[in-house]
């Protein structure tokens, strides 16, 4: 009896701390964010301070900050937008229709998470460069859709497979053409899905560094990511700037990954776990 | 609705397919793909041709002499210079051993993780523990990069507080080749292993709940009931975590960038990082365009190996 009480505690106790690590980078930021400089730099670090909202005082009074942000979410919001406008006839397609290759495409489509940001990074700008499309969002925009476009095929496939096809047999006895089927049938009824992967595309294209780094170089186009690295050049750094920066940056998308926290490993693992 | 329905037309045989509607030919489904596809080929598959082209070519922008020679085409030239160049392979090198450093690490301790997370016992806690593995995932990169950057700050991190509890000497650990690269990988650990432990309880939750009651019956040893009915369950998704994290090192900038640009030397310099050096910074766009198709090649390669040993498993 005693022995399993041990182990009941030890259980308790092990939760605590997985609990405690996974939580503390994001405690520490945030707690930081909320500093003066002086305690700041005090070393060694204190736990107990009064805490101060001049930080985001002075991001927020700095158009570069809310620019930043506004930026990335002009970005992230469009090239979401667009994936679900591209990717979901080609789930639906890829979930209803039976032709030759179809595996090897969804493969393909898959597979398009596996390459390197870098590998693509240096055509890209160079094409978007000779097209003037260097220093756009739209460049943005386009070159997301590579991880976006995979995760919306994923899952939205699995979900419109889900979907019982006696719906879809009544709607064609009644004249609707397989557009209206997609339209009328497939959408709506796989709005979960489309709305968790919606949420995916959001969160990988709001938190994208690398190409949002080489392919934007106007101050006034740069992303929220972008900004907050740039504060870390100088001799002494700004760290409740910073920590304050990323709080914004990590607060809204950690809200919403929690809001789908449930599918968030099946959306990260994109049907290899199947 | 059912099987039962009497009206012909209500099951139509698949080879039979009513053409006389529309929408209902042979090309629907290319039609249905053929945005995201041609979406895909122009963003995707041109920029990677634009590639090659550029790799066999003199391609450095800041260079005058090249721009009035239109590029000269150099052959093999970049990719000689990138096979004999060193600091290539060692940026290799050093990237496969971030990846059997922080593999095996993510594996074990997302292992504990997922079986702390199955047992039953403290259903409160499980459950905000099992939530709050989201927020590594779901943290910027870059912010990762930056919260690493404060903690192991030399002067006021608090890893040097934490060292000092433990009765170890602090240390400078960006400042220094070991205690960056020990840094970058406690930030991928803490990052990825609730990802490699949610899997793993993924696998756990599959295990058919009679069989796993019936094995607790018949043995008291965790290790018996791990090795012979919970770990087959979690095969797939080990080798899911394999595959994926290795494409993921491969890619792994961000957080790097961030807290170390590579450095301090070339401690930190993953392949990413070493790429982006030679084509943004160097701007000798056509070896650091060779050296990316050479990094594509090699996740092309090791995804096929991995796919290949994948799908035997699970016919």
């Amino acid at each position: 009896m005693s022995h399993s009480r041990l182990g009941s505690a030890l259980h308790a106790l092990g939760l605590l701390i997985v609990l405690a690590v996974a939580l503390f980078p994001f405690y520490w930021m945030v707690t930081s964010s909320l500093k003066d400089q002086t305690e700041l730099l005090a070393s060694p670090p204190h736990w107990l301070f009064v805490p101060t909202l001049a930080n985001y005082e002075d991001i927020f009074a700095d158009t570069k900050v809310t620019t930043a942000v506004l930026n990335s979410l002009i970005v992230a919001s469009s090239t979401t937008v667009l994936s679900i406008l591209l990717g979901t006839p080609a789930a639906y397609a890829l979930a209803r229709f039976e032709f030759r290759g179809k595996a090897d495409l969804w493969f393909w489509f898959i597979s398009n998470r596996m390459i390197s940001p870098i590998v693509l990074a240096l055509p890209v700008y160079l094409l978007s460069r000779q097209v003037g499309l260097l220093n756009t969002h739209a460049v943005l925009v386009l070159i997301y859709l590579t991880f976006n476009l995979p995760i919306v095929v994923w899952i939205c496939t699995d979900q419109f497979r889900s979907i019982p096809r006696d719906l879809e047999q009544s709607a064609r006895l009644e004249g609707a053409n397989q557009f209206d089927i997609f339209w009328r049938i497939y959408l709506p009824l796989g709005l979960p899905g489309v709305a968790v992967s919606a949420i995916f595309a959001f969160i990988f294209s709001w938190n994208e560094l690398l190409y949002a780094l080489v392919l934007i170089t106007s101050q006034g186009l740069k992303t929220a990511p972008v900004v907050a690295t740039n504060f870390m050049s100088g001799y002494e750094l700004p760290w409740g700037k910073i920590m304050a920066t990323g709080t914004v940056i990590v607060l809204p998308v950690t809200v919403f990954a929690l809001l789908v926290s449930r599918h968030m490993v099946r959306g990260l693992t994109m049907g290899a776990t199947k | 609705m059912t099987a039962t329905a009497v009206d012909p037309e209500a099951k139509p045989a698949p080879s039979a397919s009513p053409r006389h509607h529309p929408g209902y030919g042979r090309w629907t489904p290319f039609l249905f793909l053929a945005p995201a596809v041609l979406a895909l080929l122009a963003i995707g598959i041109y920029p990677t041709i634009f590639a090659v082209v550029t790799s066999f070519r003199r391609y450095n922008i800041t260079r005058r002499a090249d721009q009035l020679d239109g590029f000269p085409f150099v052959g093999l030239d970049n990719y000689l210079s990138v096979l004999r160049d060193q600091s290539f392979w060692d940026s290799l090198l050093l990237t496969g051993k971030f990846y059997l450093t922080v593999v095996p690490l993510q594996i074990v301790l997302g292992l504990l993780i997922a079986l702390m997370l199955h047992k039953p016992g403290w259903g409160f806690l499980r459950a905000i523990t099992r939530v709050s593995l989201v927020v590594p995932l779901a943290t910027t990169y870059a912010v990762v990069g930056l919260i690493g950057r404060l903690i192991f700050n030399r002067d006021f991190g608090v890893a040097n507080q934490f060292m000092d509890w433990l009765g170890i000497a602090s240390s400078d650990w960006l400042g220094n080749p070991t205690g960056a690269f020990v840094a970058i990988v406690v930030m991928d650990v803490w990052q990825w292993t609730p990802f490699v432990a949610l899997i793993f309880l993924a696998g756990l939750s599959m295990v058919p709940v009679e069989i796993e009651e019936a094995a607790r019956l018949e043995t008291k040893s965790h290790w018996a009931l791990l090795r012979h009915v919970q770990l087959p369950y979690m095969l797939p998704g080990l080798t899911a975590v394999l595959i994926l994290r290795s494409a993921d090192v491969l890619k792994l900038f961000d957080m790097v960038f961030v807290m170390t640009r590579g450095g301090p030397g070339a401690a930190t310099d993953l392949i990413s990082i070493y790429v982006q050096r030679t084509g943004f910074k160097v701007f000798d766009l056509g070896v650091a365009s060779a050296q990316a198709i050479l990094l594509l090649v090699l996740t092309i390669v090791l995804s096929r190996i991995y796919i290949r040993i994948f799908y035997r498993e699970i016919e």
